[in-house]
């Protein structure tokens, strides 16, 4: 369980880190807490001849919550979102997802930049981004650009991200009503089977707005705008909570895996979903 | 490629320093260079915690850090809570409550409750196994773990509170 050797870096600024990955091109990778990628380098399924910490710069942490916006600093970890009262005030279901994200130790180090730009379909974070329509913003040689979450992936591991970019911060709006992050696991630490991130307001009794996004279904998060229009008007009752699960399952196209074949995962994708949805509306 | 950097680590109130690989994993810089074997190699894949030290403030698996990335890092191992003629208030509480068979979690075990007692120092049971789920145990069921992390809190705020 040893990794391929690598060079170490722990540039001070970003301009080091920008320039180190534009001399090294997709041989590098920048690491913050470490916790999808050196597991991957242990099992040599990736494979980083250089690797680039990113420890020693300023500015990538914290969490500011600002006129009805939310902003995350890259290096912030799950530990810190759990913490946060602030955040737990203003968007609660990034707690919720938090503390279902793997155990306490990887919590300490595994961040929210690590566990949105890796593209892994297990991670929580890029799904929980999509269902809150965030921005994720980059810095390259050429500046700053930002991306929107439910444009960012392309397959597994493959993002908009190019490879002398990196990821400083996600931001999203404070979101409004009620929220829920549902995730069927095998045990604590394990990616999903299947997950949900719901967040949904009311008005006048019926739904006003939904938005419904999946984790490990498919070899991307998937935002299912169907889904949520699926809400949009109704009383969140059985019959559009049916109705939402049935679009949400055209959407997904998950893979047969140790965690079970096609026909459990949609099974489980339809309860997660049903039990997300009727918590999001119980809090709306 | 491979060469070697040199490795500034302060564990257990000690400065260290050494060369390294930087893929060296935490873990066996510990245990082989500094011959600190409380924390053990389980099963080196961030699963079981058996590797669990406290860097910088926080609970973490040493099997899934670099030695690089530890480079002028704060750690405690289970060495620097106690010792056989002065055990920590969680060692005599596993020893007393029977929170421990065969030990191989033990290390990881107090290492991570340590922590957990710092920052909530009246957890409640369902808040105890919350926070020690990243730490596998094969032997107790965890029951009395359970019960010697909660005995040992009553006894540290007791402490505390005489101290007062």
């Amino acid at each position: 369980m040893i990794p391929a050797a690598f060079e170490y870096y722990r540039p001070k600024d970003m301009a080091g880190v920008i320039a180190l990955l534009q001399e090294h091109g997709d041989d590098a990778r920048v690491v913050a807490g470490g916790h999808s990628l050196i597991p991957m380098m242990k099992l040599r399924m990736a494979e980083v001849p250089h690797l680039i910490d990113l420890q020693g710069i300023d500015g990538l942490g914290g969490i500011t919550i600002k006129d009805g916006a939310v902003r995350i600093g890259a290096m912030t970890t799950q530990h810190e979102i759990i913490t946060s009262q602030a955040l737990a005030d203003a968007a609660p279901i990034m707690k919720e997802a938090a503390l279902q994200i793997a155990d306490p130790q990887v919590r300490y180090m595994g961040t929210v930049g690590g566990n949105v730009a890796n593209g892994d379909p297990g991670n929580d974070m890029p799904g929980l981004m999509q269902c809150l329509d965030a921005q994720f913003h980059l810095t390259g040689p050429d500046g700053d650009r930002a991306v929107a979450a439910r444009d960012f992936y392309e397959a597994a591991y493959m993002t908009e991200r190019a490879d002398d970019e990196v990821l400083t911060a996600v931001t999203f709006a404070t979101p409004v009503g009620g929220h829920a992050y549902e995730k069927q696991k095998r045990k604590i630490g394990d990616y999903a089977t299947a997950a949900a991130a719901v967040q949904i307001s009311k008005a006048g009794g019926k739904v006003a707005t939904a938005s419904i996004a999946m984790t490990n279904l498919s070899d991307t998060p998937i935002w299912s705008q169907a889904a949520g229009a699926a809400l949009l008007g109704t009383d969140c009752g059985e019959a559009a909570n049916k109705a939402a699960v049935a679009a949400m399952l055209d959407d997904i196209d998950p893979t047969e895996d140790n965690r079970g074949p096609v026909a459990f995962k949609r099974h489980a994708a339809g309860i997660v979903l049903g039990r997300a949805i009727a918590r999001a509306w119980s809090r709306a | 490629m491979s060469n070697k950097m040199h490795v500034k680590l302060n564990v257990n109130g000690e400065d260290h320093e050494f060369l390294a690989e930087p893929r060296e994993l935490l873990i066996y810089a510990l245990r082989e260079k500094l011959n600190l074997t409380g924390p053990h190699v389980g099963c080196e894949t961030s699963h079981c915690g058996a590797c669990t030290v406290t860097m910088n403030g926080k609970s973490v698996k040493s099997c899934t850090v670099f030695v690089a990335q530890a480079d002028g890092a704060e750690i405690t191992t289970i060495e620097g809570l106690g010792s056989p003629g002065a055990l920590h208030v969680l060692q005599e509480a596993f020893k007393e409550h029977h929170g421990l068979q065969c030990g191989f979690c033990t290390p990881g075990m107090i290492t991570r409750a340590a922590k957990l007692l710092e920052e909530n120092p009246n957890p409640t049971e369902a808040e105890v196994r919350f926070g020690i789920a990243g730490n596998i145990c094969r032997c107790t069921g965890y029951q009395n773990i359970v019960k010697s992390i909660l005995a040992a809190a009553t006894e540290l705020n007791a402490a505390k509170e005489a101290a007062q």
